[in-house]
């Protein structure tokens, strides 16, 4: 109604006239007129589709962009109207928001580009109006958990990158949780299989009669009781495999207390525990029937399945989840079940010789019969009874057919999504593969012309010309540009392969203290003078705007030492892994910066060598832009065009 | 004038079909040249006004609802419903329970551009709920309740609950010439035209369009 609202304005005000003779005091004088209240019309022209309206009907609300001045920035003067490089079909929802003062929400397009339009215009997405407010929200809420599944399963994926410094624990963890990311892992999660399905087996197997060969009684044992040491044998083994499995989940998990909480683990438990229970329970008569009992919670280990078949868990789930239909179909099952019981008991309760002895004995003929199984064990045999029986059974189907098409619903959901979930995660490889090629395509180009020695500034023309020819203006200014960069940083682009081989190198070198490396190898392996350099360049860049950590004690004496390298001899260039262009760059490096880095030098982190340590494996997760360190002459102080890929 | 309407609802026979019609009526204003005439706005003014009236109301009638709804828009703080419900008969001149474009631009070209006698007139016409001629201390005291509400709670300083009588008191002490305890028209007229504050405050809302 803010639209209506502008609208009705002079009237609310006119009508305050009705005020004036009661006014004790003097009222106050009206606000100054506006210019002109002359109406005209405005041209939108959205990507080629001219929409016209009235002004007033944008300044409805001016808190919007075409509400306010923000669009005088889209004006074009020549042809008199607002242009927006825009969706034409979105922009006819917005238009009509302001017509209109509801937002409504086009059903045939995407949320997202939706939102975005409304971004762009300074509309909030709560101004959709009623009628699809519903269906709006419903749609985001399916994308943002869509999204956030994509996230997920690409954070928690089997990346193959597990950190190297894992421990044991994790490893093992993971091992058990993702049993296709190792060889190990996964002949272990077959031969839990494996023997889950033996034990399961052998107790089956131990309840069939036996006919035995030896003694011609007419007794049929079952096998167990003529073979009971095999059979304890077996089940002496497989509890073992089960109780070693646990424990061993138990160590490696991250999370010890919800791991106890958790369903497996409380199947495994009451797999294996009866088998303790016997042991530890002595063989007397008086205990050896609930030891009988125990050895039925053995036939639970069959539930250990559904670690291996995620249909099961699924299914669990979906019980889980359809807990209240479930609940609703029992309670309603129990009241009829009683109502029928009842009504049946009494009206047989003539005939003599009648099943239906009392009220529950009925249960049991009222269960058979609404569940249509009809066994006949227990039959009405008056009119009554007749009656009442048939409409006990017809309405059995109903009461039983109706919860059940929402447990299958909710199952075929939560199956579907499952699929969706295992096709995305299986198509999340070669998707971020693909994302992951095209961010390395634009670093390769420049990586690609720097090694045509497209940097030369010395190279003569024709050289140059051949090289670099082909690249676009756009080439050539993001070329120009990542050039700059490296001249900032003192740093250069440089690819994986360079940048591990460098990698290695240094960690090798890097457990050093700084001090030692830097006074005792002057132009020792280069690589160790240089990987400190670089580091703290690069460090400096990055922790400047933090400096917490106080000047080092070593740092000023660093400086003289490495003022005093500045006229040191001739490089050790690794030179096999650089291309030409580090003599060019040592020129292009100015004795400003020299200046420029000492002074900003004073926030020289504490660098302890396992920090060092830690920031090179860190790097070695980017995929694309590598830092190369060159230690190159003056802002780093030092003169030597000495290059080593290392962060 | 008798407006237009493309379907009319019956008063007495009432079926499903005059329930159908209820929901549907339309009503068209006269030619915009007749407004013009009657009225004493320009025809831009009144294309201007036309449009936002029917965007707000496609129907082309405003009823009391709508009317209540819109100034309780304005009014947010307080409850304008009954000021709001004597507005509405003020502006229903015809009293058929609905404000038509006419009626509208009827109220507003006599409040925005009428002269003083006319917008006295109005006024009066307004606080005399029955429409009998004269206003008594009951109406102006319903009146002013009304006016009050609309501040709402939160006022300061705060709101006395004898505050409208008080004021009632005021206004028929200085309206009321033969104390007879009603405020005729002429008697209204006269004392407003005798009181500076009221005169100067007639011009305020000339130039609302």
């Amino acid at each position: 109604m803010a639209a209506g609202l502008a609208t009705w304005l002079p009237f609310a005000r006119a009508a305050a006239v009705g005020w004036l003779p009661l006014a004790q005091q003097p009222l106050p004088p009206a606000p100054g007129v506006k210019a002109s209240r002359g109406d005209e019309v405005l041209v939108v022209n959205v990507s080629g589709r001219r929409f016209e309206t009235w002004k007033n009907t944008l300044d409805r609300y001016p808190d919007t962009l075409l509400g306010s001045s923000e669009k005088e920035f889209f004006y074009d003067a020549d042809s008199g109207e607002y242009f927006f490089d825009r969706d034409p079909d979105m922009f006819r929802h917005v238009l009509n928001f302001y017509r209109t003062g509801r937002l409504h929400c086009p059903r045939q397009e995407c949320i997202q580009a939706f939102d975005e339009e409304l971004a762009f215009y300074g509309l909030v997405p709560e101004l959709v109006g009623d009628c699809c407010l519903e269906e709006y929200r419903d749609r985001k809420k399916e994308n943002a958990e869509r999204l956030a599944e994509d996230e997920e399963a690409e954070q928690t994926g089997d990346g193959p990158a597990l950190p190297a410094g894992s421990s044991l624990r994790q490893r093992l963890w993971r091992a058990f949780e993702n049993p296709h990311t190792s060889t190990a892992a996964l002949v272990f999660y077959y031969v839990t299989g494996f023997f889950i399905a033996v034990s399961v087996i052998a107790n089956v197997v131990e309840t069939i009669p036996c006919r035995g060969s030896a003694r011609r009684s007419s007794r049929e044992q079952p096998c167990g009781e003529r073979f009971p040491q095999a059979f304890f044998c077996m089940d002496t083994a497989c509890v073992l495999i089960f109780t070693g499995e646990y424990l061993l989940r138990l160590f490696a998990a991250p999370s010890r207390c919800r791991f106890l909480r958790s369903v497996m683990s409380l199947i495994d438990v009451v797999a294996i525990l009866p088998y303790y229970i016997g042991l530890l329970v002595p063989k007397n008569d008086d205990v050896s029937g609930a030891f009988v009992t125990l050895r039925v919670f053995r036939v639970f280990r069959i539930f250990k399945f559904s670690r291996h078949s995620q249909g099961l868990r699924i299914l669990g789930y979906t019980l889980k989840s359809c807990a209240s239909e479930l609940g609703f179909l029992l309670f309603s099952l129990t009241m009829a079940i009683i109502i029928f019981a009842t009504v049946m008991f009494y009206a047989e309760k003539g005939t003599n010789k009648t099943n239906f002895t009392s009220i529950p004995a009925a249960f049991w003929y009222t269960i058979v019969t609404m569940t249509t199984l009809g066994y006949g064990d227990m039959v009405p045999s008056t009119i009554a009874g007749k009656i009442f029986g048939s409409i006990c059974s017809l309405s059995g189907v109903l009461v039983i057919a109706l919860p059940v098409p929402v447990i299958v619903s909710n199952f075929s959901r939560i199956y579907h999504q499952n699929q969706r979930a295992d096709k995305r995660r299986a198509q999340q490889k070669v998707r971020l593969a693909r994302i992951r090629l095209a961010k390395s395509g634009t670093t390769n180009a420049f990586l690609q012309y720097k090694q045509n020695g497209g940097l030369e500034d010395s190279g003569s023309g024709e050289e140059q010309a051949l090289c670099v020819r082909n690249r676009s203006a756009f080439e050539q200014q993001h070329h120009h540009l990542l050039h700059c960069l490296e001249k900032t940083t003192c740093h250069e682009f440089t690819d994986e392969l360079t940048f591990s081989e460098a990698l290695g190198a240094v960690s090798l070198g890097g457990r050093t203290s700084r001090s030692t490396s830097v006074s005792s190898q002057p132009t020792g392996p280069g690589s160790l003078l240089s990987s400190c350099c670089p580091r703290r360049a690069k460090r400096r860049a990055i922790r400047l705007a933090n400096s917490t950590a106080s000047v080092s004690r070593g740092s000023m004496q660093e400086l003289d030492m490495l003022a005093g390298l500045h006229r040191s001899p001739a490089p050790q260039s690794r030179s096999s892994l650089n291309a030409k262009p580090h003599d060019s760059l040592d020129r292009n490096c100015d004795s400003r910066d020299f200046v420029a880095a000492i002074i900003s030098i004073p926030t020289p982190p504490a660098n302890t060598p396992d920090e060092s340590q830690l920031s090179s494996p860190g790097g070695g997760g980017r995929a694309s832009s590598t830092l190369r360190n060159s230690s190159l002459g003056t802002p780093c102080l030092f003169p030597e065009t000495v290059k080593i890929s290392s962060l | 004038c008798v407006p237009r309407r493309i379907m009319t609802a019956s008063a007495e026979s009432y079926s499903v079909e005059d329930e159908l019609e209820m929901a549907t009526v339309r009503h068209r204003p006269e030619a915009l040249e007749l407004l013009e005439a009657q009225s004493k706005f320009t025809k831009k003014e009144l294309q201007i006004l036309y449009r936002g009236f029917k965007n707000e109301c496609p129907s082309g009638v405003v009823n009391e609802e709508t009317f209540k709804e819109i100034y309780s828009q304005f009014f947010p703080q307080g409850d304008s419903t009954t000021y709001a419900h004597f507005l509405f008969n003020a502006f229903d001149t015809d009293h058929n329970g609905a404000v038509s474009f006419e009626d509208f631009i009827k109220g507003l070209s006599i409040l925005l551009r009428g002269t003083v006698q006319e917008k006295l007139n109005w006024a009066f016409n307004l606080y005399d709920i029955n429409k009998d001629g004269y206003i008594t201390k009951e109406e102006m005291l319903d009146i002013m309740k009304a006016i009050y509400d609309m501040m709402g709670k939160c006022t300061y300083p705060v709101l006395k609950e004898d505050a409208p009588r008080q004021h009632v008191e005021t206004f028929f002490q200085k309206m009321d010439k033969n104390k007879d305890g009603v405020v005729t028209i002429d008697e209204f007229i006269e004392s407003c035209q005798k009181d500076e504050n009221i005169m100067r405050s007639m011009q305020l809302f000339e130039n609302v369009i």
